[in-house]
């Protein structure tokens, strides 16, 4: 009985989209696919296959050296893991102390001129965020010399912009009513920021400090690949040598320092916030 | 008269100063034991730093070139592998991220645990904490132990590090999808896979989509560095300058890679702004 109406309406199947935008959607994957395609091609270019089909082989030679670590190495690397940790650490306080003002200039609600001051905020926030601190760190060893110190200044001009970015998305998200309380009493500019904002964001300085100190630990462990003190440094010195069961080691020791890390950090943030 | 009204304490010792009661640590002696602990070890860290001022004080010079060579780049005259060493880059980048994306959609799915069964789900959650904890550098490093130098280690990496990273936030995504519209599909009879299609994947859609751009601006920045031990890239040619000191064309550099990244993130803006 119905059967007849029911496959009458049954053409009129429910879509989502419309003829035109499906099509449009269609072309846009498709263009997507070819422009990979197109890309494999350039990149794979001087891509020499033997070595790529060779690499099952190469991957059980690696292996087989690199098993078992050589535990007694870990009496060298102390040192260098105690550097790792002042880097990260020395390095996340100056990144905090330079970002703090820097979030201020760029905040719409702190900062002193919205046309000339809050674009250079900004471009400092970008050029630091942009740019690894590996390749920071490879400038200024470049500059100023191999060492640990270099370490933390690649760290810490690295940190600027990932604090500065979050923290003055905090600053501006901050509650008016307060600001607005505290500057009906009179109160003068820096008066209005020490007692209206800086409460309002002191959790989320703390909580950014130890995210991005966390951070910094697992960045820090592998500076020292381009000579800026740590553990990296050890470890560019094993590879140069081809001394794999150390090479093993080190990476048993960074990934168990960046889990601790990690977890520290799981703990305060939890504390603080 | 007021004596009445201020119960601790006699009329005429109002406190006239205010001092804010101390934030994170309430308790007196923890906190003068954290100060002192944190300066106990900044005193000892400093001291750890060994610093070598005559090299610092030579380097200023050095460094004065570098802001030059900031200011007036030079993009002239290593134009040719400047060339060379972004487009490895920016096919690196795109690729990397399209068989990224292709492989976390199944093991984003897979760690999502109102959508699988546990085994399944303990895999899946291991493959990203392995992909996650391993820094890029140090995959790369193995990687171009294995398949030799060049873009193909770099694209290698990228994508593996691509997995940890879009699978986590996939599956947590798909982990705090509205319950309402599974439910409702799941009552009309659909299937494991319908469910996932028409219930699961409108909701997630736009926010994949976003950070798939978010991750190919990551996998461009992140190729500027594994260029460093050997994986192809603007990295090794950015290695290359800095090595010669040549500084006006490594700031040439610097100057392109933060130029493209602010591109791509301003596009990437546009474009989830559009999918939304």
């Amino acid at each position: 009985m119905n059967i007849t109406e029911n496959s009458g309406v049954s053409h009129l199947r429910w879509q989502h989209r419309t003829g035109v935008q499906r099509l449009a959607l269609w072309v846009g994957w498709l263009l997507l696919v070819a422009f990979t395609v197109y890309c494999w091609q350039v990149m794979t270019e001087s891509t020499i296959w033997a070595f790529v089909a060779d690499a099952p082989r190469q991957a059980a030679d690696l292996g087989s050296r690199m098993v078992p670590p050589k535990w007694s190495y870990i009496n060298v690397l102390w040192v260098p893991l105690w550097h790792t940790l002042n880097i990260a650490t020395l390095g996340t306080m100056i990144g905090v102390a330079i970002a703090i003002p820097v979030a201020f200039l760029a905040a719409r609600n702190t900062t002193p001129s919205r046309f000339f001051v809050r674009p250079i905020a900004l471009f400092i926030i970008v050029a630091s965020r942009s740019i690894n601190s590996l390749i920071w760190a490879l400038l200024l060893v470049s500059i100023i010399g191999p060492g640990v110190l270099a370490g933390v200044v690649a760290i810490g001009i690295r940190s600027i912009g990932f604090v500065a970015k979050l923290l003055y998305e905090a600053i501006e998200e901050t509650d008016t009513a307060q600001i607005e309380a505290v500057t009906a009493t009179g109160a003068s500019r820096s008066q209005v920021v020490n007692y209206g904002i800086l409460p309002q964001i002191m959790p989320s300085i703390y909580g950014i400090s130890v995210f991005r100190w966390d951070i910094n630990i697992r960045e820090s462990t592998i500076l020292g690949l381009v000579g800026a003190g740590g553990i990296g440094r050890q470890l560019q010195a094993s590879l140069n040598v081809l001394a794999w069961p150390q090479v093993t080691l080190i990476f048993i020791v960074i990934l168990a320092t960046v889990v601790v890390s990690e977890w520290i950090s799981a703990k305060v943030r939890h504390a603080i916030i | 008269m007021s004596s009445t009204l201020d119960a601790g304490g006699s009329a005429n010792t109002h406190p006239s100063t205010w001092k804010r009661p101390p934030v994170l640590v309430k308790n007196n002696t923890l906190r003068y034991a954290l100060i002192i602990g944190a300066i106990v070890y900044l005193v000892l860290a400093i001291g750890s730093l060994e610093v070598n001022w005559a090299r610092v004080y030579e380097g200023l010079d050095r460094g004065w070139q570098f802001v030059k060579g900031f200011l007036q780049p030079d993009f002239t005259s290593r134009w040719k592998d400047i060339k060379i060493g972004m487009i490895e880059s920016l096919t690196m980048a795109l690729t990397s991220t399209v068989a990224g994306v292709l492989i976390s959609i199944p093991i984003g799915i897979g760690a999502a645990r109102n959508l699988v069964p546990p085994f399944v789900y303990r895999i899946c959650r291991s493959i990203i904490a392995i992909s996650r904890s391993l820094q890029e550098i140090i995959i790369a490093i193995l990687f171009v132990a294995m398949f030799g130098f060049g873009p193909f280690a770099g694209f290698l990496t990228l994508s593996f590090a691509t997995i940890g990273f879009l699978s986590k936030l996939l599956a947590e995504d798909i982990e705090v999808v509205d319950k309402s519209q599974l439910e409702a599909v799941r009552a009309t009879g659909a299937s494991w896979w319908q469910l996932v299609n028409y219930a699961v994947q409108p909701q997630v859609a736009p926010r994949l989509i976003g950070l798939s751009l978010y991750r190919l601006d990551i996998n461009f920045r992140e190729s500027a560095v594994i260029g460093i031990v050997g994986a192809g890239g603007i990295g090794a040619t950015l290695n290359t300058a800095i090595d010669r000191y040549e500084y006006d064309s490594a700031g040439a550099i610097l100057l392109i890679i933060i130029s493209v990244v602010m591109l791509a993130e301003y596009l990437s803006g546009y474009a989830r702004k559009w999918v939304q």
